[in-house]
């Protein structure tokens, strides 16, 4: 069928050269119209949101940021505890998650043999595809037991001088615990962008480092560091911005506390985590709006650091194509 | 004059020594490193198999939920109607969000100009940021709240975490058709629309369909989308998306917040069915992709 068909359009075609094409019309009618959703969806987000935050940001303004209560019988609510439980979480993440995803990416990329590349490669990066929903049962029933009655003792007893490392406490769920998951999470997002920037340095430059007598170290620290710095900004940028928003995992081991504690093994929480706890609803208006306030503050965080690493992205993009 | 020599040999065996010594340090940290990411993947999925395989059995893939209160005989309890409710709302979730990711790449890769085409994929990339619980709140005060909870609504937030993961891979294979077959199909007369449609996409449609495998993957084991829009739910089956429906996520999410042991054993029998769905769905997708990858470089 096509084959006539092209016979017999295929020279009337070529005279209307130039001439409307009614099809051509449709498909980029309909294309950009699905592509323009993406800019729909985030207006829409941001719109709704801010709307519905509005009568807890009219209430209680700028000071929302640093009340602390979440107190639905004095009709008072404040974010303060939790966006200091989402920073300590997600920079001891990012602390602990750094140095060790670029260690794998360094062992993928230079030190395994092939055959242990293309078998510890995919299994990292299937810690990914763990749903953070397993990955908190998992926290729970398995590591947060571990954690509170093995891990945390010992440091406390090594480490006890720090006001970071306190005494164990008799509940199984605290910040340590969500650090800890949370950097389970990321590994496998930071590792993975950090092997993929190792294996675009060009192999001159490391072969180059070697035949001057570098050794593999001074080779990584002296060429391949240098030329990746940009992009393991990036990379630490995006992991941060998944830690600040993951709502299940963390609400699982976190203890839901609005205290906030210097010792990372007393319970805390954090915006995502305190969005997920009240699923079940909101006793009044004002609490429901409060919690979309804390969604507004998470939105915020979100938009300034994937738009921070999408710059870092396209400026190192942009450096290498020159 | 010699001594002085002497003196810097020594000191650069030393040196290199030391510098031996760090690099043979460094290289086994990182070795480490990677067997700890192995180590605490094979505890993870070694744990939710041993914990869950006890509680699988076809009573429990086919049962709905019953609590046992102690009296009587105990009942088979089961999540059929959280695996029913998953399949529609991830079902939904992609019938949403594949047409429209499809289409928002094709016109990203074949039809934009380069400077609105690099707008639009910033906005992708900042929507696929987007924590997946503030797209929960976002589609509950914009559906939910005086109207209810559905599951339709539930798949809705979904798609939106779907739309950038399938828009984005999509994007990756169209880059990889060669140009020199657009170029040869217009050559030879044909329009743009019909080039796309019956030379792109045809090779294109392997890496297509391995992305939006891999996008549903993800969004079938996600619980925050899903908490504010369709979480209060009968324990019977269901199948109308104009309700609220169970899923495998929202049933782990729930049961482990209990304190019944009984719930937690039925929370890893979830967990596994879920993890090894999801698991077993990425890695088919996987080998898939690297196959069909290697055949379309391999015409060029």
């Amino acid at each position: 069928m096509s084959v006539a068909e092209e016979q017999v359009s295929g020279p009337a075609t070529f005279k209307r050269r130039g001439r409307f094409r009614p099809g051509d019309a449709v498909l980029y009618v309909v294309t950009l119209l699905a592509a323009i959703s993406g800019v729909v969806l985030l207006t829409l987000i941001t719109r709704e949101v801010l709307a519905d935050a509005w009568p807890a940001m009219d209430r209680f303004g700028l000071k929302f940021l640093t009340t602390q209560a979440w107190d639905q019988n004095k009709e008072l609510f404040g974010a303060r505890s939790f966006i200091f439980g989402t920073a300590v979480t997600s920079f001891g993440a990012l602390l602990l998650a750094t140095p060790i995803s670029i260690a794998i990416a360094l062992f993928l990329t230079e030190l395994a043999p092939r055959w242990i590349r293309s078998v510890v490669g995919p299994l990292v990066e299937l810690l990914a595809a763990v749903p953070s929903v397993v990955l908190g049962l998992w926290g729970i029933l398995v590591l947060g037991p571990f954690v509170t009655g093995t891990l945390e003792p010992a440091l406390h007893n090594a480490l006890g001088w720090l006001p970071l490392f306190g005494p164990a406490r008799p509940v199984s769920s605290s910040m340590f615990a969500a650090i800890l998951i949370l950097t389970i999470m990321i590994v496998p997002i930071v590792s993975s962008i950090c092997r993929e920037l190792f294996l675009g340095v060009p192999s001159e430059l490391k072969d180059g480092a070697l035949a001057l007598g570098a050794t593999r170290w001074e080779m990584v620290r002296g060429v391949v560091f240098p030329y990746a710095r940009a992009g393991i900004a990036a990379a630490m940028i995006l992991g941060l911005g998944r830690a600040i928003g993951e709502a299940i995992a963390v609400t699982q081991v976190i203890g839901n506390s609005v205290a906030i504690n210097a010792d990372l093994f007393a319970p805390g929480d954090t915006l995502a985590s305190r969005i997920a706890g009240q699923y079940q609803g909101a006793d009044t208006a004002l609490q429901l709006s409060s919690l979309v306030y804390l969604a507004v503050i998470l939105l915020v965080f979100s938009l300034v650091t994937n738009i921070m690493a999408q710059i870092v992205v396209r400026r190192v993009a942009g450096r290498h194509q020159v | 004059m010699e001594a002085d020599q002497n003196a810097s040999q020594i000191f650069r065996t030393e040196r290199i020594g030391r510098r031996k010594l760090v690099n043979r340090l460094v290289e086994v940290a990182a070795t480490v490193s990677a067997l700890l990411a192995v180590a605490v993947l094979v505890l993870l999925i070694g744990s939710v198999a041993k914990r869950g395989a006890g509680a699988i059995s076809i009573d429990f893939l086919t049962k709905t939920p019953v609590i046992n209160t102690g009296f009587g005989e105990p009942q088979p309890s089961g999540i059929a109607n959280a695996i029913v409710g998953t399949a529609i709302i991830v079902g939904l979730a992609v019938l949403m969000a594949l047409p429209v990711g499809v289409l928002t790449a094709i016109y990203l890769n074949e039809l934009a100009p380069p400077r609105v085409a690099s707008v639009l994929t910033l906005a992708l990339d900042v929507l696929n940021g987007i924590p997946a619980i503030v797209i929960g709140i976002f589609v509950f005060v914009f559906l939910v709240v005086g109207h209810g909870q559905t599951a339709w609504k539930g798949g809705f937030a979904l798609a939106i975490l779907m739309l950038p993961i399938v828009a984005r891979s999509t994007q990756e294979v169209l880059a990889l058709v060669p140009s020199s077959l657009r170029e040869a199909s217009l050559a030879l007369g044909a329009a743009r629309w019909r080039t796309t449609l019956s030379v792109v996409l045809p090779q294109a449609v392997g890496g297509i369909v391995t992305g939006a495998t891999l996008a549903t993957a993800r969004v079938a084991g996600e619980t925050a989308p899903l908490l504010f829009t369709s979480s209060l739910v009968a324990d019977d089956i269901r199948t109308n998306p104009n309700e609220a429906l169970e899923s495998m996520p929202m049933f782990i999410f729930k049961s482990a917040e209990q304190a019944d042991p009984a719930l937690h054993e039925q929370a890893w029998g979830a967990a596994l069915v879920l993890i090894a769905f999801i698991l077993i769905t990425s890695l088919l997708a996987r080998a898939f992709a690297a196959r069909s990858r290697r055949r379309l470089l391999g015409e060029r």
